[in-house]
Formats: C-alpha cells, structure tokens, sequence
C-alpha cells in the first residue's frame, strides 16, 4: 500500500504523549497555529513499515471529549468533522500504565467515534518497580483494540506501535460500551430523528459549550433535543459513572497491582516540596537560580550577537554604495533583525528552565503552594507560571495562561503580564540606572546599582498584582472560580523533550514577535530619515550655515542630527513635547518613547542617533553623552535624577510592545482588552511619573 | 462519620457519598471524583488552601471551596 496515512496521537495530559510523538517523528516536526487560535498545531511525519508514510498530528492533551479549553476544543472539533484535511485514518491513545484507570476514560469516548483506535500504554517500563501486571489479550478483547506496551523513556516498544498503525485496518470500529444506556428514551428519540448521525457525536454536539462554535450545533439547536445546563451535566456525571463501572470492571481481571512493590517517591518529595515553610524557601532559591542564570549565562552570547549585528551593519555600510538602500538594510532592516536576535538566549534559557519545570512535575507544586496567595487577587495558582515566564517576554507568557481553564483568572493573567519586568526593559534600565545611581555600595556588599535594579523587578511584580486586584474588582464574578490541577508524578526530564521544547517555542518567538519587531523597526528607520521640506533636504547647508566652523566628523554628525530634529519622527516627538514635559522630558526622549513601540530596547539606540554619535555605536560613549546632555530650557542636566526615576517608572508601567498586544488580541479574540491593556497600563505609567518628577525636581 | 471532603485531616481517607453538582467542575468528575470512590487528603497547601488529594488514582488539587462540596463518610481505620 502507498501513499500517507493520518494518525492522531490522542491522550490525558502528562502521559508521555508529547514524547511518543518526538519518538515517532524525530526532527521532522513543524509547528503552527490552527487558524484564527493560537493553539498549537503539531504535525510531523514517520516512517512505517513497508513503504508507507505516516502524517502524524499531536493533538493537545485532554481529559475528556468534554472541552472546557480551546485547546481541548481542538481536539473534538477535528474528531467529528470527517471532512477536516486532518480526519485521522487511525487514533492512537496514549496513556500512562501508572494512571490507566483515569486514561482510560477518554479511550472509551474515542471508540464511540468508531475511529480505528490502537491503545498505547505507556511508561511500561515502570511496570516491574510499581508492581503492576497486565493481562493484554484479555483487556485487547474487552477494550475492542489492539495494545502497544511502550516506554518513551528507554524507546521501547516503538517498533511494535508502528505495525500497528500499518495493520490499522484490521482494528475493530465497534465501541467498547453503550453510553446510550444512561436515559435510552431520550437517546432513542435522537437516533429516530438523525438515523444517519453517529449517536454519540449527536450528544457530544449538544452537550458542548455553545460558544465553540461546532458544526452543526445551529441544526440541533432549538429542537426539542436541547436541554439545560443543569441537566446536560446531570447526564454528563451519568456517563461519566457508566464509563468509569465498566473501566474498574475491566480492570479488575485485566490489572493486577502487587502495592506493596511500591515505593513511593512522590509522598516523600511532596512532604518537602510542599511543606509550609522549606516549600517556599525552595521555591524562591529555584526562582534566585533561574534569574541569576539567566542573565549570567546570557552576557556572553548576547554580547556577541551585539557585536555581529554591529560587524554586519558596518560591514554592509562600508561595502554597498551610499544611498537609501545600504542605509535600509544597515540601519533598518540588520538592525531590526538584531533587535529580535539578541533576546534569543535569555529566552532559551528561560524556556530551558521552565520546560525543566514542568516536565519534572515540580511547576505543579508551585501552583499548589501559590494558589491561596493569589487567589485574593482574581489570579490562579496557574498564573505564577505565566507571571514567572514574563520576565523573559511577555509573548509567550501570555500564551503559557492557557493552562488556566476559568476564564476569568485567564484573562486577569492575561491582562496583568506585561507588568512584569521582561528583558527588553533591561538595556533601558541598565542604562538609566548607570546615568542617576551612584556606583556606591551598601554594607560593603550590595551595589545600589543592583539593588535599584533588584526594585524595578519587584516594582513590575507589584504592578501586576495591583492591577489584578483592581480587574478583580471590576470585572463582573458570576462565573464560580473553578480550579483543579492535576499533581504528575515526578520524573526525570528527558533531555529530548526539553530541547525540543525549547528550540520550538523560541522559534515561534523569533517568527511572531520577530516580524512585528522587524516590521516597525523599518518604519522607524523611514520616518527617522525623511522628512517633509527643506529643513530636511537642505540639512548640510543649513548646518553650514548656522554654525562655527566644524571638522568633517563633526559636521557628519551634526548634519545628521539637524535632519533628525525636522525628520517625521523629530516632529513627532516635538509635537507630543507639551504633554511630556511635565515629566521631564525632551522632545529628543519623546522621539525615543516613540520608536519603543516597536521594542522597548530601541530606546537607546535611538537616542544614540538623536545626540548623533552616529557610528560609535558603543554604551560609554552613549552613556557619556547622555550625561553631558544639558537642557538649554532649565539649563540643567537631561538626564537628572528626577528625569531619570520619572524615565524607569515609565518603562516599568506603560505599555510599549506592539507586539504583546497583538498576542492579546490573539488569545481574547477581542480588540477590547488589548485596547484596556494600552491605555489602562499607559495612562497609569504617564500619571505615576509625572508624580515622582513632580516631587523629586 | 459523615462530614465533607474539606473536613478532613491529613492522611485520612473517606469515601464520597454525594456532591452538589453544580458546584463540581466537570473535570474533576471526569478525573474520578465519583460517588461511592475512596478519597484520601494527602496534602494541604501550607495557607490551608488548597487541598491536593489521591482520588480514584488521580492525585489532584483542589480549593476548599469545592472540597465544602463533597459529602463523604469516613473510613474506619481499624477496618482497613
């Protein structure tokens, strides 16, 4: 037989899916969106045996057929919509030989759907240490299915799960119980009125949330089949205890669990991970490590990706003829570039932590141990992840609050992220820090430097917190908060799974937030060098004009300088003076508050090019001339210590990232909140430092 | 003795006789939070909340909110 076969890898959460499916596919993965949701849409393709190719779809991990995530919707819209380009010729369930009973829930709702469906039990090799036995034929006949006994871990049993899904054709379609049995007078009715339907998709379509938007759902929809959400869910529990009678029925001659093999590790962990006060003490030293890592480990590649975007741009620049190209592609295009390249290793890194995190089992135990603290705040447990993940970039933090499944914790996680501190912040406050706080140190020890630093990371954290209370307080609470977390047994990461994991969600950070970055660092570039009439076109004769007389690299300088202040972007920052300047700032710093929509870390190489050092592209010299930058209105220093807090308040509150609320709009499908998100967050920034200019001045 | 999910100390374990289901999310009933199933409160969160629990296999977390929720009858040491 030629050609590809569609398989669907199916399974609970934490049962080792993700790694089957990196088992099956290797490198050949891509990951997407599904289109208009940011859910991830993994594929990959595999080798069969004899000459067939499988086109394999990892479908998110759910519990049930009952969504209450869209990353769980995903999964059903595809298993009832026969026509999807996706349909799979042959499901495989995964589940985790330690949590069978629960696993197989979700295998019985499978097989109502008639899909051919192999049953891949996994962590097999876990078996002998927990004491676990099976009766495969006997569970292969009750479950009308065919088994794989696999492990992930040490790679066994791949071979045996691929020969099945080349034989799929001989898998029974016949369910493994009648879920109809639960009200026969009602499901009778449905079967009379639809006879060409399968029943069971028939229920699953009316009992559904209405606003997943199914197909089909407006057909059933105000025939006498509808009911109310207290009884769908009366009949949900129904099914539910039907399934589960028939898997303990099941299992009892098909499972034999010798318990006193056992030896649990987990209570022994969870004793100390969770206990009331070294929980914590571990739990923050964890967090100290993965910061201090994070940026320790990240100064040497990112200073090397400064110097080759640098090398690049020069080199481009000193090989090209002048004109408006070389300077697009050396000062926009090479520019922009970098400007995404240089997040990369903070990120992965980041993501290498959290990956570590969750595939170890311990981020549960987080969520466990915050849940109580930030309840009182409208967030989850949950949403430590997200808040934690924001340091780095608040992209995909802000997808990470998936997890959450009430929406309304979702959302606040949603909406409060950006607060918190991320690595484009830090040039900024780098810079500004070196410009206003002395290079003293306290005790002898802490550096006042880093202790300020230290305080704008703690500050973002108290801003998102803040702001979810007040959202909590705002937004209407009719919906109950629900929250169940599931607490994994704890494993070793497997180092595959993480790298993956991490070369993936930095890739999908490069491609998303890399465009938008890119894009307007282009447009920055345009409105920077041109500008309307002669004050623009005319700069060098002007200059000349005006000035004493000047040395070649002087007048480049100051020519560039003119032609920035009556450039489109000069004009805007000039035009937006008057409302900035009650907190203390220039037009030349409104210029850069501008150009950091498009990054928060444009900020100083714009005002590089404001004060025109022009080439010397190097932080001293920069620093330097901040620093001797004197305003001719007071007469005193730009860069003042009132100027200089009002500065860092304000990138520690507004909200600058185009990016991040393009994600918004994304995850809320909905302009509304990104839109709370600019102005809310902005207005905030604008009112706090004008405050503390106010004051310090 | 008859008393609710929440009421329990740790390391005890109970059997759930009935729910308030509107109360109950669907998933944790999914997970395994049934009726006549065996409970055991392993661990509760150092601020008392939540409760993570071993129900049905299924070790989760759960608030006190829904733990108040569940009804269970307590299961007699000695008869274990």
């Amino acid at each position: 037989m030629a050609g590809s076969l569609k398989i669907a890898l199916i399974g609970n959460p934490n049962t080792g899916k993700t790694s089957v499916f990196n088992h099956l596919t290797g490198l050949n993965q891509q990951v997407g969106n599904y289109p208009g949701i940011t859910v991830e849409r993994k594929t990959g393709s595999c080798k069969l045996p004899g000459i067939v190719k499988g086109n394999i779809i990892d479908l998110p991990g759910t519990y049930s057929l009952n969504a209450s995530s869209m990353d769980e919707n995903v999964v059903i819209e595809l298993l009832l919509n026969k026509t999807d380009k996706d349909y799979p010729d042959v499901a495989v369930v995964v589940t985790d030989v330690e949590n069978l009973k629960r696993n197989l829930l979700l295998f019985t709702q499978i097989k109502d759907l008639e899909i051919p469906t192999i049953l891949a039990i996994n962590m097999a090799d876990r078996m002998d240490k927990k004491g676990i036995s099976l009766d495969i034929p006997y569970l292969e006949s009750r479950l009308n299915t065919k088994i794989a006994l696999i492990s992930s871990r040490k790679g066994t049993g791949i071979a045996d799960l691929k020969e099945l899904i080349v034989n799929y054709k001989s898998l029974s379609t016949e369910p493994c119980l009648h879920a109809s049995s639960i009200d026969p007078d009602y499901f009778n009715k449905l079967r009379k009125a639809f006879p060409n339907e399968l029943l069971y998709k028939l229920w699953l379509l009316i009992s559904q949330d209405a606003n997943f938007g199914l197909s089909h759902k407006t057909e059933l929809m105000g025939t006498s089949f509808t009911k109310t959400r207290a009884d769908l869910k009366r009949l949900q529990q129904k099914e539910t205890i039907k399934r589960y009678q028939f898997i303990n029925d099941v299992l009892k001659v098909g499972q034999v669990i010798d318990t006193s093999k056992a030896k649990d590790l987990r209570a022994r962990l969870d004793r100390v991970l969770t206990h009331k006060i070294f929980g914590y003490v571990i739990f923050l030293g964890i967090l100290m490590l993965i910061f201090q890592s994070i940026f320790s480990w990240s100064e040497l590649p990112m200073g090397l990706i400064e110097e080759g975007t640098a090398w690049l741009s020069n080199f481009v620049l000193g090989n090209m003829a002048p004109g408006k190209l070389s300077d697009l592609l050396a000062n926009g295009v090479i520019a922009g570039i970098g400007g995404v390249v240089i997040f990369i290793p903070q990120i992965a890194f980041l993501f290498l932590f959290i990956s570590l995190l969750e595939e170890s089992g311990y981020m549960s135990r987080v969520v466990f141990l915050m849940d109580r603290l930030m309840k009182p705040f409208g967030l989850s447990g949950k949403s430590v992840v997200p808040l934690i993940s924001g340091t780095a970039c608040a992209i995909p933090a802000i997808m990470a609050a998936r997890n959450i499944e009430n929406w309304r914790e979702r959302l606040i996680t949603i909406l409060v992220t950006p607060f918190t501190t991320c690595s484009a912040r830090l040039p900024v406050y780098i810079i500004l820090i070196s410009l206003i706080i002395p290079e003293t140190k306290l005790a002898g020890i802490f550096s006042l430097q880093g202790l300020t630093l230290m305080a704008l990371y703690l500050l973002g954290f108290l801003g998102a917190i803040l702001s979810a209370w007040i959202l909590n307080k705002i937004l209407d609470a009719k919906h109950k908060s629900f929250f169940v977390a599931e607490m994994p047994n704890y494993k070793l990461p497997l180092l595959k799974n993480v790298g993956l994991n991490v070369l993936e969600k930095t890739k999908a950070f490069v491609y998303g937030a890399g465009k938008i970055i890119l894009a307007l660092s282009i447009i920055i570039w345009f409105l920077g060098s041109h500008g309307p009439g002669d004050n623009f076109s005319n700069a060098e004769e002007i200059v000349k004009g005006q000035q004493r007389p000047l040395n070649p690299e002087e007048l480049d300088d100051a020519v560039a300088a003119y032609q920035l202040e009556h450039s489109y972007i000069g004009i805007m920052g000039k035009t937006i003076e008057p409302v900035i300047r009650p907190l203390g700032y220039d037009w030349k710093i409104g210029v850069a508050i501008v150009s950091s929509f498009a990054a928060r870390e444009v900020f100083v190489g714009t005002l590089a090019t404001i004060y025109n050092i022009g080439s010397t592209d190097n932080e001293v010299t920069i620093r330097e001339r901040m620093d001797s930058e004197i305003d001719p209105i007071t007469g005193k220093k730009v860069f003042n210590f009132a100027t200089g807090i009002s500065l860092l308040l304000f990138y520690a509150f507004a909200m600058q990232c185009i990016s991040t609320l393009a994600i918004t709009k994304k995850e809320t499908n909905s302009w509304k909140w990104p839109l709370i998100q600019l102005f809310g967050m902005s207005a905030f920034a604008y009112v706090v430092s004008l405050i503390a200019y106010q004051l310090l001045k | 003795m008859k008393t609710t999910l929440a009421a329990l100390k740790k390391g005890q374990k109970a059997t759930i006789t009935d729910f308030n289901i509107d109360a109950i999310p669907l998933k944790l009933l999914e997970m395994g939070c049934l009726p006549g199933n065996v409970v055991e409160l392993l661990q509760i969160a150092p601020l008392g909340d939540p409760l993570y629990i071993n129900v049905n296999d299924s070790h989760v977390a759960i608030r006190r909110e829904t733990a108040l929720e569940i009804d269970v009858e307590l299961l007699d040491v000695a008869s274990l």
